[in-house]
C-alpha cells in the first residue's frame, strides 16, 4: 500500500515559555505569506513545543531556522472524524487495538467533517489499519 | 624544540633556583630601602632582609592584594618616578576602582622576552601572521602580545577587538596563521564565520589559537581544536604581573612560569599557609625584576596547582595547570563552594546543549537556588515534549553530580544567551547577602 501519500509534514518548534515568543513565530510565518491550518502548543517547565501543519512547511521552516528558532519537521497523519459523540472513539479504538501507541495529538472541527492530527509511534501501520477500518485519512495534498 | 632563550629555558633547576634566590635577596633589601609602603609592611611583620637565607623564607613575606593597588591608586606604591617610567595599563576596574601598572623599559623588555619564549615554544616564529584580536588600549592584552609577536619576527595583524566580519576577511586575506584573543571571541568568530560561509578550516591558514583573559576549560579547548581544526594555547597574566605573560608550550600541559622572571607559590586562600607541589590553591606570585611596581607575594585569586616537574618539552621552569576558578569567584551555594568552570566542564561533556551558558543565583525563602541557562542544541531538538525533558534531567543529572549542589536547568533557545567579546560575564547573583 502507497501510505506515502497520507503522510503529512508537520514543523515542530522549540519555544522559550515567555511573553511574545508565539507572537514572533506567527509574525515570521504571516510575513512569508504562510498559512497555519492546525496548530498546537505542549508546555514544559520553561520551555514549550510549538506544533503546526502548515501550507509551506520548507518555506516556514527555512523562515524560522534563519530568525535562530529551533526547528524541525515531524510526520504525522490526519484521520477525518465523524463530529459526533463518539466520533474520536471511532479512531482511537482503532489504534488502541492494533497496539499503536499516540506519541500527541490535536484537533481541529473543519467545515465538513473534525479532524485528528496524530503523531504515532508506527506511521505506516497507523495507516494501513486506519483505511482498512473504513475510516478516512487526508491526504498530504490536502494541506501542502 | 625551538628556544627563544635556551640558556635560561633549560637551565637546571638547582641552577634557576639559585638564581631566584639571588633575586629575591636583592628585591627585598631594594625594597626594604625605598619603598615606605613595603617597608612598614615588613616592620608590621616583623620581617627583616636579613632574614631572608633561603629561598623558602619567602614563606615570612607578607602578602601583597589587589587591594593594595586600589589602595594605592594611582601610583603612591611605584618604585620609580614619572620619568622612569614609558607606559602605562589601567585595569577595567570590574571588581572595583581601577588599578594603575606602570612599566619601565626593563619591564617591558622583560615582559616582551616572556612571550618571546612562550611563542616560539608553541612553534611560532618569523613567517607568521599574528592576528592580535585582544584590545588594543588601557588593557595589557593587546599591546602586550603585539610587542612579544614582533620580538619574534612574526608579522602582526593588530585587529582588535570588534567588527568580527572584518576581522575575517582580513584573517583570509592576509593570511594569519595564530590568532591571540579571549576563547569566548574565538568561538564568536567561529560563529560569525559560519554565517559568512567561511570554513576556518578550510578557507583559512589559522593553525592556533593563544587563548586567555578569561577561564576556560579543557572541553572548549576540544571543542574549539575540532571545530575550528586548529591548536588552541592556553595564556596567562594579570596586569599586576604586567600582562598576559606565560603560554603553554607545544605540549599544552601547563603554563611555564619562568623562574627569573616570577617565583612561584601555592597557598591556601584560608589560612595563607604554603601547600606541596600538586596540592589546589590560590596563586601566589612574587616578581623578582619588576622595576616600577614589584609584586611581592601577590595574591591573584586564582585556583590551581603548580607541577614542579620538567616538563616533556624540556624545560625547566615550572608549570601551573589551567585556572581552575576565582577565588572571589567562587560562589557558595548552600554551603559548597561552585566555580562557574565546574559548570563549563561539565556541561562540554554534554553534547546535547551548547557551549555558552548563564548562572543565575536566588534565595527562594532561606534557600539558595542556583538556575543554569544552556541552549539546546539543534541536533537535539525533538518534538516530542519527553525528549527533551531526558535532555534537561541529563543536564541536572551531571550538574549535581559534579558540583553536589542541585541545581535547576533552564533550555533556552539556540544564540539566546549572551555573547561576550570580552570576559565573560557568566554569573548572576541576585541574593542580597
Amino acid at each position: 500500500m502507497d501510505t506515502k501519500k497520507f503522510v503529512i509534514k508537520q514543523i515542530s518548534i522549540f519555544s522559550e515559555n515567555r511573553p511574545g515568543r508565539l507572537a514572533s513565530i506567527a509574525h515570521a510565518l504571516g510575513e512569508e505569506k504562510i498559512n497555519i491550518l492546525a496548530f498546537s502548543i505542549a508546555e514544559a517547565s520553561g520551555f514549550g513545543v510549538v506544533r503546526a501543519l502548515v501550507d509551506h512547511p520548507d518555506k516556514a521552516y527555512k523562515k524560522l531556522s534563519t530568525l535562530g528558532f529551533n526547528v524541525a519537521f515531524t510526520d504525522v497523519i490526519a484521520v477525518q472524524m465523524k463530529d459526533i459523540p463518539g466520533g474520536l472513539y471511532e479512531i482511537a479504538k482503532i489504534l488502541g487495538d492494533a497496539q499503536i501507541n499516540i506519541e500527541y495529538s490535536y484537533a481541529y472541527s473543519g467545515k465538513d467533517a473534525a479532524v485528528l492530527i496524530l503523531r504515532v509511534d508506527l506511521v505506516d501501520d497507523a495507516i494501513e489499519k486506519i483505511l482498512t477500518s473504513g475510516a478516512t485519512l487526508l491526504e498530504r495534498t490536502v494541506f501542502h | 624544540m625551538m628556544c627563544w632563550d635556551p640558556r635560561i629555558e633549560e637551565m637546571p633547576k638547582e641552577e634557576l633556583q639559585r638564581m631566584q634566590y639571588k633575586l629575591l635577596k636583592s628585591l627585598v633589601y631594594r625594597l626594604y630601602s625605598f619603598s615606605p609602603f613595603y617597608h612598614d609592611r615588613m616592620k608590621e611583620e616583623k620581617v627583616h632582609p636579613d632574614d631572608i637565607r633561603s629561598l623558602s623564607d619567602v614563606k615570612k613575606l607578607p602578602f601583597m592584594f589587589k587591594r593594595d593597588l586600589r589602595d594605592n591608586y594611582p601610583d603612591k606604591i611605584f618604585t620609580a618616578s614619572q620619568d622612569e617610567l614609558v607606559r602605562y595599563h589601567v585595569s577595567s576596574g570590574t571588581t572595583g576602582k581601577p588599578t594603575v601598572v606602570g612599566y619601565t623599559q626593563n619591564d617591558l623588555n622583560l615582559w616582551t622576552s616572556s612571550l618571546a619564549r612562550g611563542l616560539t615554544s608553541i612553534g611560532l616564529g618569523r613567517g607568521d601572521v599574528i592576528q592580535v584580536s585582544y584590545g588594543y588600549g588601557l588593557f595589557t592584552g593587546g599591546l602586550g602580545m603585539h610587542y612579544g609577536a614582533e620580538r619574534i619576527g612574526a608579522t602582526v595583524l593588530p585587529t582588535s577587538v570588534g567588527n568580527t566580519e572584518r576581522q575575517i576577511e582580513l584573517m583570509q586575506d592576509l593570511g594569519a596563521t595564530a590568532i591571540a584573543c579571549t576563547p569566548s571571541y574565538l568561538l564568536h568568530i567561529g560563529e560569525v564565520a559560519e554565517k559568512m560561509g567561511v570554513d576556518i578550516k578550510k578557507d583559512t591558514k589559522l593553525r592556533a589559537g593563544i587563548l586567555g583573559a578569561e577561564p576556560w576549560t579543557s572541553g572548549m579547548r576540544t571543542r574549539i581544536e575540532s571545530w575550528l581544526g586548529i591548536k588552541a594555547y592556553d595564556i596567562y597574566g594579570t596586569s599586576e604581573l604586567s600582562g598576559p605573560m606565560y603560554t603553554e608550550c607545544a605540549e599544552q600541559k601547563g603554563f611555564h612560569i619562568w623562574s627569573d622572571i616570577a617565583l612561584v607559590e601555592i597557598i591556601d586562600p584560608k589560612t595563607g599557609e604554603s601547600l606541596e607541589p600538586g596540592e589546589k590553591g590560590e596563586l601566589t606570585i612574587t616578581m623578582l625584576q619588576k622595576e616600577a611596581l614589584p609584586m611581592i607575594r601577590f595574591r591573584i585569586g586564582d585556583i590551581t596547582t603548580v607541577e614542579e616537574g620538567i616538563c616533556p618539552c624540556g624545560r625547566t621552569h615550572p608549570r601551573i595547570q589551567r585556572i581552575q576558578g576565582r577565588v572571589d569567584d567562587m560562589l557558595i551555594i548552600r554551603g559548597i563552594n561552585v566555580f562557574p568552570s565546574q559548570v563549563e566542564f561539565a556541561l562540554m561533556a554534554i553534547p546535547e546543549v551548547g557551549q555558552h551558558f548563564q548562572i543565575i543565583v536566588e534565595r527562594k525563602g532561606a534557600l539558595d537556588d542556583m538556575l543554569v541557562r544552556v541552549e539546546l542544541n539543534k541536533e537535539s531538538f525533538s518534538d516530542k515534549i519527553t525528549d527533551i525533558m531526558k535532555v534537561k534531567e541529563k543536564v541536572e543529572h551531571r550538574l549535581r553530580n559534579s558540583l553536589n549542589v542541585n541545581v535547576n536547568i533552564e533550555l533556552v533557545e539556540p544564540g539566546s544567551l549572551p555573547r561576550f567579546e570580552g570576559k565573560s560575564k557568566k554569573v548572576i547573583d541576585k541574593r542580597s547577602l
